[in-house]
């Protein structure tokens, strides 16, 4: 990639709802690296991921990050049923100040799909779309919030081959996600991070 | 920016309704109007200005809850958040794509329906002229009242009662340049009143309402 | 000792409950000796007869439907700065007591004007502004009482008081250059030497005293109310996470 670039996230805590779910968040992601979230449902990941993605406001703590290196993902895909799959990518493409969406059509197996309407997808052809737009971002750091659902064995192993090109690379990633995507990565369980409630004495100006 | 300009503007053609369904409602209330008040030139000339802005507000504020409703529910204002132009630049695409969907074809549609309800000769100019400089304002304002009801699950009923106050400036202006024009009197002040209202709306709505965006979003 | 220690909620629940009793004690002395001074012990104004007196009513709600907006586009400008959290529940509490003297002001003025100008309603500028106004208290409220989360909900109206202040003062200007109206000008200015007769005014002034103390009286009681409620949703939410 062009230029280094590293995530460092210091004793972070996040909300959801204005209750705080997380805190003391720390760990470092380097160029090359990926990072996989693991914890139950409901445990704050994708609270974790809208913050990091700067969507919301940290309660507390640090995110060190280059400025605009992130590229994120979540359960919807941001996709305009009435346009094609290339109209899609393209409009991305330019949001992001990229040009070619041809690599990113191969990598997810698209090329066939290309001229055709995105509500005529199925639901995991939607998904692979969703997530050959994070390659027309042409961001270094992908934070992504479980990239497998409706996919299938097949499209699975074409994400993660997608993953360890953009790794090699010199990207990075950190993929909330409850299965195994078949390349290595570190593994960080968020459940020892959740939050303590405080006691009453402090009940007061945040009324949390 | 541009590229969110045209996608836009893509969509509403490509979905139908976008562009004809403002336009066919100011359509209807104008026919309405006369069914309502009876049939006397005299009468329908008088208030010829107002219900033709009436009914060009009231069309504007048809499709506004769809400017960041849609994007809100596939996840693209999540996305565009974390792209690299500024919410602000993506709020003024959203007016301005409202506008050349509604605004634009309203002020093109106007002279014809003011023909059904008896205008003056020389209000039509007027009236081109004032909904040409008045509309981006209504498409600003209500663009921020879009932002301010995006997250809400029924904003549309909200959304109306949010933004029609904040219409009343415009309005009046508005009117009343297309009442004095074809009165034969002076019209500066209000439509140099509407000009401003515009700029000053498009200059500014757009912080605002990029904010309200983002505090909905978390 | 900052100003802001009062921000704080437990601070505020403190002095706000030693203040309560000697406010709430001060504004009933005011509103009673003023409207029985204004209604009883005033004589009937050569021109206007009786109805005069409805002046110790509409003039002090019609002044503090006014000024409970400017103190929300404050407390909310407090709100988006400091981040003080009473601020934007004062700003909630104040716009229903604002909407109230707004109906009052409105209706006591329709109960005047249909003696004097033989209407209860006609669009002139003051009166098509406090209807705009009205407009504008509803959208506020209604605003406060759609969303969910509290916090974005004050925000959200602290954007929208701003903005509308602006239209609301766009409005008035606009309003006049519609229509000159029949309403007369204000009662009571500084600029002029006299505005109506002595017998009148002292009554008046005290009657402005006394809803102006009511209306701080019932802000702190309401802003009290959603202190508390605010406390019982977050305590609730505490419960839910276990």
């Amino acid at each position: 990639m062009r230029y280094p670039m590293e995530m460092i996230v210091s004793d972070l805590a996040c909300a959801r709802g204005g209750v705080p779910v997380l805190e003391g968040v720390s760990f470092t992601l380097a160029a090359g690296q990926a990072l996989l979230l693991r914890g139950p449902n409901g445990i704050g990941k994708t609270t974790l991921l809208r913050t990091l993605a700067g969507l919301q406001p940290a309660l507390a703590g640090q995110v060190s990050v280059p400025p605009e290196t992130m590229a994120y993902a979540a359960h919807a895909d941001g996709l305009k049923a009435t346009l094609t799959v290339t109209e899609n990518l393209q409009f991305w493409a330019r949001i992001f100040g990229q040009r070619g969406i041809d690599r990113a059509l191969e990598d997810f197996n698209l090329t066939d799909l290309a001229g055709r309407a995105a509500q005529n997808l199925s639901a995991g052809q939607k998904r692979r779309l969703g997530l050959a737009r994070l390659l027309v971002t042409g961001r270094p750091i992908w934070v992504l919030d479980e990239p497998t659902v409706s996919l299938d064995v097949a499209s699975v192993a074409l994400f993660g081959a997608a993953v360890r090109r953009h790794l090699d690379g010199g990207g990075a990633a950190l993929i909330a996600t409850h299965i195994d995507l078949g390349f290595p990565a570190g593994q960080l369980d968020v459940t020892p991070f959740r939050a303590q409630p405080r006691g009453l004495d402090h009940f007061d100006e945040a009324f949390a | 920016m541009i590229a969110l300009l045209l996608r836009d503007l893509n969509l509403a053609v490509r979905a139908g309704g976008g562009f004809g369904l403002g336009l066919a409602f100011f359509l209807i209330v104008t026919v309405l109007v006369p069914f309502g008040v009876g049939p006397e030139g005299a009468i329908l000339s008088t208030i010829a200005p107002g219900i033709l802005w009436v009914g060009a507000l009231l069309a504007c504020l048809l499709s506004l809850d769809r400017i960041f409703a849609l994007d809100f529910e596939d996840g693209s204002l999540d996305l565009l958040a974390t792209a690299p132009i500024p919410l602000e630049g993506v709020v003024a695409m959203k007016a301005a794509a409202h506008w050349f969907t509604t605004g634009l074809p309203l002020t093109l549609a106007a002279p014809v329906l003011g023909l059904l309800l008896n205008l003056d000769g020389a209000g039509y100019g007027w009236l081109v002229a004032s909904l040409a400089l008045g509309t981006p304002a209504l498409s600003m304002i209500g663009t921020f009242g879009a932002a301010l009801t995006v997250g809400l699950k029924r904003g549309g009923l909200l959304l109306s009662l949010l933004v029609l106050p904040l219409y009343v400036p415009t309005l009046i202006f508005g009117a009343e340049t297309v009442k004095r024009g074809a009165d034969g009197m002076a019209t500066g002040t209000a439509l140099m009143m509407l000009g401003a209202i515009t700029l000053a709306a498009s200059a500014l709505l757009p912080f605002a309402a990029a904010a309200a965006i983002r505090i909905n979003l978390r | 000792m900052s100003l802001w220690e009062y921000a704080n909620p437990q601070k505020f629940m403190q002095t706000s409950s030693v203040l309560l009793p000697f406010v709430s004690v001060l504004t009933a002395v005011c509103l009673v000796v003023g409207l029985v001074w204004g209604f009883f012990l005033t004589p009937e104004a050569a021109n206007f007869g009786s109805t005069v007196k409805i002046i110790y009513v509409h003039v002090p709600s019609a002044m503090m439907a006014i000024n409970a907006w400017v103190m929300m586009l404050v407390t909310s400008l407090i709100w988006l700065i400091r981040r003080h959290h009473v601020s934007a529940l004062a700003a909630r509490a104040a716009a229903p007591i604002g909407l109230t003297m707004t109906v009052i002001a409105l209706i006591t003025g329709a109960i005047w004007g249909e003696p004097m100008w033989g209407t209860y309603w006609a669009w002139d500028p003051r009166l098509t502004s406090f209807l705009i106004l009205f407009l504008f208290y509803l959208g506020y409220i209604a605003l406060w009482e759609a969303i969910e989360n509290p916090d974005a909900a004050a925000d959200l109206t602290s954007v929208l008081c701003i903005v509308g202040s602006v239209f609301a003062l766009l409005s008035r200007y606009a309003v006049n250059f519609w229509n000159q109206g029949l309403h007369q000008g204000a009662t009571l200015s500084l600029d002029k030497e006299e505005n109506i007769s002595d017998v009148y005014w002292l009554p008046l002034v005290i009657c402005i005293a006394g809803f102006v103390l009511l209306f701080v009286t019932l802000v702190l009681v309401r802003t009290r109310t959603e202190i508390r409620a605010r406390r019982i949703k977050a305590l609730v939410a505490r419960e839910r996470m276990g």
